[in-house]
Order: structure tokens, then C-alpha cells, then sequence
């Protein structure tokens, strides 16, 4: 039960900080090329991990080790990584982690191991090739501490037939017509709303973002000083929270996150929706998706600063610091992004980091036409983060959300902008 | 008895000599090991951790803070105190639902019926459930678009509720879900109670002329009261620490304006999700308190009663 949890991890804790304790002089020494044969690989829940998973045997058939994987929801990753690596346990070996969520908490608590002599030391494989946005966010303090496998742009999911029924020719090339167009569908439409997105304070902020640049805004300004309630931010604000709370589905939630967002949208029941492109596949398999023959793809709306979308490194793959089984750990990682895999990976529909997959026709040949295209928009102008560059993302998410979902639910966005900066401010100051 | 008195045989050493004296300690050490490492050690670490800054890390390096930590929680009136309202609150509805809608089942099926075994099936159902289950299924009955809820009161001319998406209706939602689970649970103790009473002077005050009311209130309820205080006891503890039903239908925080959010939520948040291993055992500490507290009441009320 979920609930003994808490009591349960605060004792694996202790037990394994009594062990930490005995064992720790003994630890680093010993990893190297004597590690074992096994090699614990920890995923997430992901299409990326369902093609790795199938590609295995190739692996473990050239290289002689044995690959132990584990695979988890986000959450479920995130609590386990949280209990083991306080524990400084070694037997977590290839992580796969947010370098954007995780990785400077990591990073700066020393979990990650540095693997900048192993990136540079084969040039088949290629360092240079990966793009330089998302191995800036995987470089922490000069130092690579992890290699991205899966990028996100956020791009505009939206209704071919409905669009057609409104007599609109082409998706919305602004915010104000993506506006317009919402209002005009929703009204002639009951029972469908114009536009759905997430709504959940922590979840929507990522989605929220390229809104946010969009408008010419950002979450802190250049001498590092909170700036969400910038009036900038303030339209952005107002305008994502009136996108929902106007046009929106009824009774909205406020705590939709992806899977539900996205439910409503292949569900038939909205025309837009701005969501990340590396889910397009739950909107284009009829399996899943019941407008699967219908959805349509363009790049992010441009708003007063021009169309600025994240193009960000969701997740990246990176050595547990405490493993006995670094060499093994790299050998992996560079099996799972190699170019082979990279591309396979992409022609599953998994956009990746590889600046030459992206240049292969066949990188792309499998993604709808309009998809690749926005994407290809969104690496050009994008901001390679989506959301506040901070060490405890959790709360700082938590604080820069808090005026989205005020917005959906009726309040003024100026006051709630001008609020939740004062609180960023404060947490600000924390963080240095 | 003394030592002496017990045949020893010629062949034992000291050891066994200092077996045989010291035999209570050395039968109970196991158990008493086992609570040490397991209770009294995270216990105690639990208590030093709450006057630390830990966060982060608990590897990385930590100060002692004294009583820094728990000053900070008392004063903050926008996620303790109102966890702490919350909590009260949910556990308190649902204490008393439960309890009177359990009394009420329990003395529908505390006489021989037909069928009886069956009923008594169908209502433990909700009881050997998964917690998590049960709140993915409640989640996908009430969501306010497509649930099946909305559809029912639609039936009858209701407009459609937000149910666990509104501000204001998600705590409310939420203990209905509870009372749905874990009044069978409240059913089952009082049964137990019941059938272990005697007819007789049930069967004195019929034929003294008292009404049905008056046999449930005056004999009945007095002969079960120990029983009401167990069933009390058990399920106030528990709907204390409920996590799984809050956690499973509003996620992490207790939705967007934290509107389920117990003290075990909030615990949970602080320690997995902010990573503030220091205040978050400061709560822990400060809940587990709050539990011992109503916990110690109880009790010295049901010595009172009997």
C-alpha cells in the first residue's frame, strides 16, 4: 500500500545509510574495466524504451554483458532514483533521467558520474554530432554528465476537418488567430472546445512556456531576477488561462496533465491543442485515437516576439556516480545512442538529438509531412528550456504554475502574476 | 523461580550457566532487536533529521538546526495549517459516517436472513480492493466530461458536477470515496460485536414492553460499546494516514490549489518531490504526534466507558 510508503522508504534509508557507511571506504576504488557482467539499466515508460528493449539481444550478443533493465513510470523513476541514489546505492548503473527535472539536483549532489574523457574518446560514434541545446542542458559546470536520447519541440495538434467546417483554410500562424479560431469553432460546435491543453499547476508550466517566449517574456530576467509578472508574462498568462477557461472543454479540470489533455483531444472533443510533438503518436494511431485520420500539425503560433516553442532534451541517459560498473555503463550508452539506433528510434517516431538523423531523409521519413516541417521551424527559433533553470525545480514549478491554473479558473492573472512573483523572488534568493 | 532450583547438568560450561540465569533477556532479545532496528532507529533518525537543513540530499551535508525547522512549520499558514484542517476534517466526516452507516448495515445483518452469505459478500467487496484501484476507478466515474456520475444525474435532470475537479467539491469527493471503501470494514467489527452478544437481555426488555428503539439505545448500544470504541480506534488511525485514495485521484500536492492535500500528502510531497528531507520529517514528527494524541484520547475514553 502506498501509504506505508513513506514509513517503509524513511526505514530502506536508514538501512542503507548504516550500509553506506560500512561500505564507503572500499566504494570508488574498485569500479572500472573489473565491474560486473550484469549491468543494471533503469528506464522510463517510454517508446524509446519499448525500441531499445526489442534491440537488446543485439546488444548483449556483441557486447557479453548482461543487461538487468527496470522499468518505470515517471513518478514510480523519480522516487526510486530519490531513495537509492540518497542511499549512495551502486546498484542503479544507466539511468535514465530529465536532465531539465533532475539533472542539476543531481548533477550538483554528485550522483551523476562525469563523462566528458568518455564522450570525447570515440569519434565514430561522435560527440559532436548531438545538438548543441540539449548537451547543454546534460553539461553541468564544463563537466558532460549525461547524453540526450529523446528531444522535445512543443508544436499546435489540430482538427483538419473541423478547421475545414469553419472555413478556415490554414491552421492559425498567430496567437490572436489561434484565439479567434477557437472562439469561432467552439461557438458553432457544441460539445467540442476550441482549444485544450494541460491544466495542472506543476505539469502545464512546460506547455505554458513557449506561450510565455512567444510574448517576449521569460521566467527570470538577465540579472536573475524573477520576471512572471513582466507584462509580458501577464498577457501570456491571461491568454493561456482564457484559451481554457472560454473555449475550453466544460467542467475543466485542474489537474489534466498530458494523458488527460491529450484523451480529450483523440477523444473528438477539441480542434486545438499545444502539446509536446515527441506524443504525436497518440494522436496519429488509430488505435489510440479516434481523429487519427483528421489531426494536423503546425508550428507553435507566433505571438508578439515571433513563434518561440522549447526544444528541449527530455531525457537523457547518464552513469550512477556510485556504480562498480561504469565501463559496462558507457558501453551501453553508447550502443543505445549510436546513429543506428538513433534512427531506428526516430523512424518508431522518437525524435532524437542527433543533428545528422535530422539531415537523413530517412530521419524524418516516417513523421507526417506537416510534422516534420514544424518541427524542423521549432529547432531553428526554439529556447532550449521549458521551464524555470533551477536546482529545485519541483517548487519552482509549483510557484510559476500557480497563475495558470488561477487563470483557468476565473481569476485575475495580473494579480496572480504579480503574487506568484514575489513568491519566485523568494525562492529565488534561496537557491543561491 | 531462582536458577538453582533447576536441574543442571554436570556437563554445561559458562555460557549455558549464563543462559540459564539470564533466560527472559535472551527469549526476548530477538523481539527486542527487531523493534530496535526497525522502530527505534528510524524513529530517532526520523526526530534528528527534523532539527536538520537536510535537503537535497541526505549525503550531502547537513546543520543541526534546533527547533528552527519546526517554528518555521508551525507559523506556515499556507500548506501546514491548512493540512492540518484538512486532515481533521476528512478524518472526522468520514469517522462519523462510517461509523453511523456501519452501525446501521451491521444491525440489518445481525439477524439469520435468506441470501445472508451472499449480502454479506457483496457488501466486503469494496474492502479487499485495491486503494489504488479504487481511486483510478472513482477518477474515471467522476470525471466531469465522460464520467459515468455526471451521466446518472443527468438521468434525473442534475446538471453535471465537477466532482474531484472542482476547488471545492474534490475534499468532499474524496471522502465519499472513503466511506464507499472502508465502512464494510466498520460493518465487520460491529457484527463481530453483536453476534458475541447475549440474547437474554435483549429477550427481558422485549418482554418488559421497551420498543425497538429503546432495546438499541439503552441495551444494545451499551452492551457494544467496547466494540464501537475498537472500531473508533481502528479506523480513525487509518483515515488519519489515508494517502492512496487522496494520492490516486489528485496526484501529487492534492491537486493544483492543494485541495486534498493531508498532512501525509504534504509529508510525502516534501520528502520525494522537494526533496526538504528536514522539514519534511519535522511534519512527520509533528503528525505523528497529532496520531498518538487522538490515539492516547481514545483509549482513556474506552477505559472510561469500559
Amino acid at each position: 500500500m502506498l501509504r506505508q510508503s513513506v514509513i517503509g522508504t524513511s526505514l530502506a534509508m536508514a538501512a542503507a545509510l548504516g550500509l553506506a557507511a560500512c561500505g564507503g571506504s572500499g566504494g570508488q576504488s574498485t569500479g572500472g574495466s573489473g565491474g560486473s557482467s550484469t549491468l543494471r539499466v533503469t528506464l522510463a515508460n517510454h517508446v524509446w524504451t519499448e525500441n531499445i528493449k526489442k534491440a537488446l539481444p543485439e546488444f548483449e550478443k556483441q557486447s557479453g554483458v548482461k543487461v538487468e533493465l527496470t522499468q518505470l513510470g515517471e513518478d514510480q523513476l523519480s522516487d526510486q532514483y530519490n531513495v537509492k541514489l540518497n542511499a549512495g546505492a551502486g546498484d542503479l548503473d544507466v539511468m535514465m533521467y530529465r536532465p531539465l527535472q533532475e539533472g542539476k539536483l543531481f548533477a550538483k549532489n554528485k550522483y551523476l558520474a562525469d563523462l566528458t574523457t568518455k564522450v570525447k574518446s570515440d569519434s565514430t560514434w561522435n560527440w559532436a554530432d548531438f545538438q548543441p541545446g540539449p548537451v547543454g542542458s546534460t553539461t553541468y559546470e564544463g563537466k558532460v554528465v549525461g547524453v540526450p536520447i529523446i528531444t522535445e519541440q512543443e508544436v499546435l495538434y489540430y482538427r483538419k476537418d473541423l478547421l475545414q467546417k469553419a472555413g478556415l483554410s490554414a491552421p492559425p500562424k498567430t496567437l490572436d488567430e489561434l484565439k479567434a479560431a477557437a472562439a469561432k469553432i467552439s461557438a458553432a460546435n457544441p460539445g467540442v472546445a476550441g482549444f485544450v491543453a494541460r491544466t495542472a499547476k506543476s505539469a502545464a508550466v512546460t506547455q505554458f512556456s513557449s506561450f510565455l517566449y512567444s510574448y517576449g517574456g521569460d521566467w527570470v530576467d538577465g540579472s536573475g531576477k524573477s520576471a512572471i509578472n513582466s507584462a509580458p508574462a501577464k498577457a501570456a498568462y491571461a491568454l493561456y488561462g482564457s484559451l481554457i477557461k472560454d473555449y475550453g472543454p466544460q467542467n475543466v479540470s485542474t489537474d489534466m496533465s498530458w494523458p488527460e489533455a491529450m484523451a480529450i483531444f483523440t477523444q473528438g472533443k477539441a480542434a486545438f491543442y499545444t502539446e509536446a510533438d515527441s506524443l504525436y503518436k497518440n494522436a496519429t494511431d488509430p488505435a489510440k485515437s479516434k481523429v487519427s485520420d483528421t489531426v494536423g500539425f503546425a508550428p507553435f503560433p507566433a505571438g508578439p516576439a515571433g513563434s518561440k516553442p522549447y526544444n528541449v532534451p527530455s531525457w537523457a541517459l547518464g552513469v550512477n556516480d556510485a556504480s562498480k560498473n561504469q565501463d559496462n555503463a558507457w558501453k551501453f550508452i553508447e550502443w543505445a545512442t549510436s546513429k543506428a539506433q538513433t534512427l531506428a528510434n526516430q523512424e518508431a517516431g522518437v525524435p532524437g538529438a542527433r543533428a545528422s538523423v535530422w539531415a537523413d531523409p530517412k530521419g524524418t521519413a516516417t513523421f507526417p509531412k506537416d510534422l516534420a516541417a514544424a518541427i524542423a521551424v521549432s529547432t531553428k527559433t526554439g529556447v532550449g528550456y521549458d521551464r524555470p533553470v533551477v536546482v529545485k525545480v519541483s517548487q519552482a514549478r509549483e510557484i510559476v504554475g500557480q497563475p495558470i491554473v488561477d487563470t483557468v479558473t476565473g481569476k485575475d492573472a495580473a494579480a496572480s502574476a504579480d503574487a506568484a512573483s514575489t513568491a519566485f523572488q523568494k525562492f529565488l534568493d534561496t537557491e543561491k | 523461580m531462582p536458577a538453582s532450583t533447576l536441574p543442571t547438568p554436570a556437563a554445561t560450561g559458562g555460557w549455558s550457566r549464563w543462559a540459564n540465569a539470564h533466560r527472559k533477556w535472551l527469549f526476548a532479545a530477538p523481539a527486542m532487536v527487531f523493534v530496535a532496528v526497525l522502530i527505534v532507529f528510524p524513529v530517532a533518525w526520523t526526530v534528528y533529521l527534523s532539527m536538520t537543513d537536510a535537503e537535497g540530499s541526505v549525503r550531502a551535508d547537513f546543520q543541526f538546526i534546533g527547533f528552527a525547522n519546526y517554528v518555521q512549520v508551525l507559523t506556515d499558514t499556507t500548506r501546514f495549517w491548512p493540512a492540518v484542517g484538512r486532515t481533521a476534517a476528512f478524518t472526522g466526516v468520514v469517522l462519523l459516517v462510517e461509523v453511523l452507516l456501519g452501525m446501521a448495515v451491521a444491525l440489518l445483518l445481525w439477524r439469520p436472513f435468506r441470501g445472508e452469505k451472499w449480502v454479506r459478500v457483496a457488501i466486503l467487496m469494496p474492502l479487499v480492493a485495491t486503494p489504488v484501484a479504487v481511486g483510478m476507478m472513482w477518477r474515471l466515474i467522476f470525471d466531469p466530461n465522460i464520467g459515468l456520475a455526471n451521466t446518472v444525474l443527468g438521468w434525473v435532470g442534475i446538471g453535471p458536477q465537477p466532482w474531484l475537479a472542482g476547488e471545492r467539491t474534490a475534499l468532499p469527493t474524496t471522502m465519499l470515496i472513503d466511506v464507499w471503501q472502508w465502512t464494510p470494514m466498520v460493518v465487520l467489527i460491529l457484527l463481530a460485536g453483536l453476534t458475541s452478544l447475549s440474547d437474554e437481555p435483549n429477550e427481558a426488555a422485549l418482554i418488559d414492553g421497551a420498543s425497538a428503539w429503546q432495546r438499541f439505545r439503552f441495551v444494545t448500544l451499551p452492551l457494544l460499546m467496547p466494540t464501537v470504541v475498537v472500531a473508533i480506534l481502528l479506523r480513525g488511525i487509518d483515515a488519519l494516514k489515508t494517502f492512496d485514495i487522496l494520492y490516486a485521484t489528485k496526484g501529487k500536492g492534492g491537486g493544483s490549489f492543494n485541495e486534498v492535500e493531508t498532512l501525509n500528502v504534504y509529508a510525502y510531497g516534501l520528502s520525494f518531490d522537494y526533496n526538504q528531507y528536514g522539514v519534511s520529517s519535522t511534519v512527520l514528527m509533528l503528525f505523528f504526534l497529532i496520531i498518538i494524541g487522538s490515539m492516547w484520547a481514545l483509549t482513556s475514553r474506552r477505559k472510561e466507558i469500559g
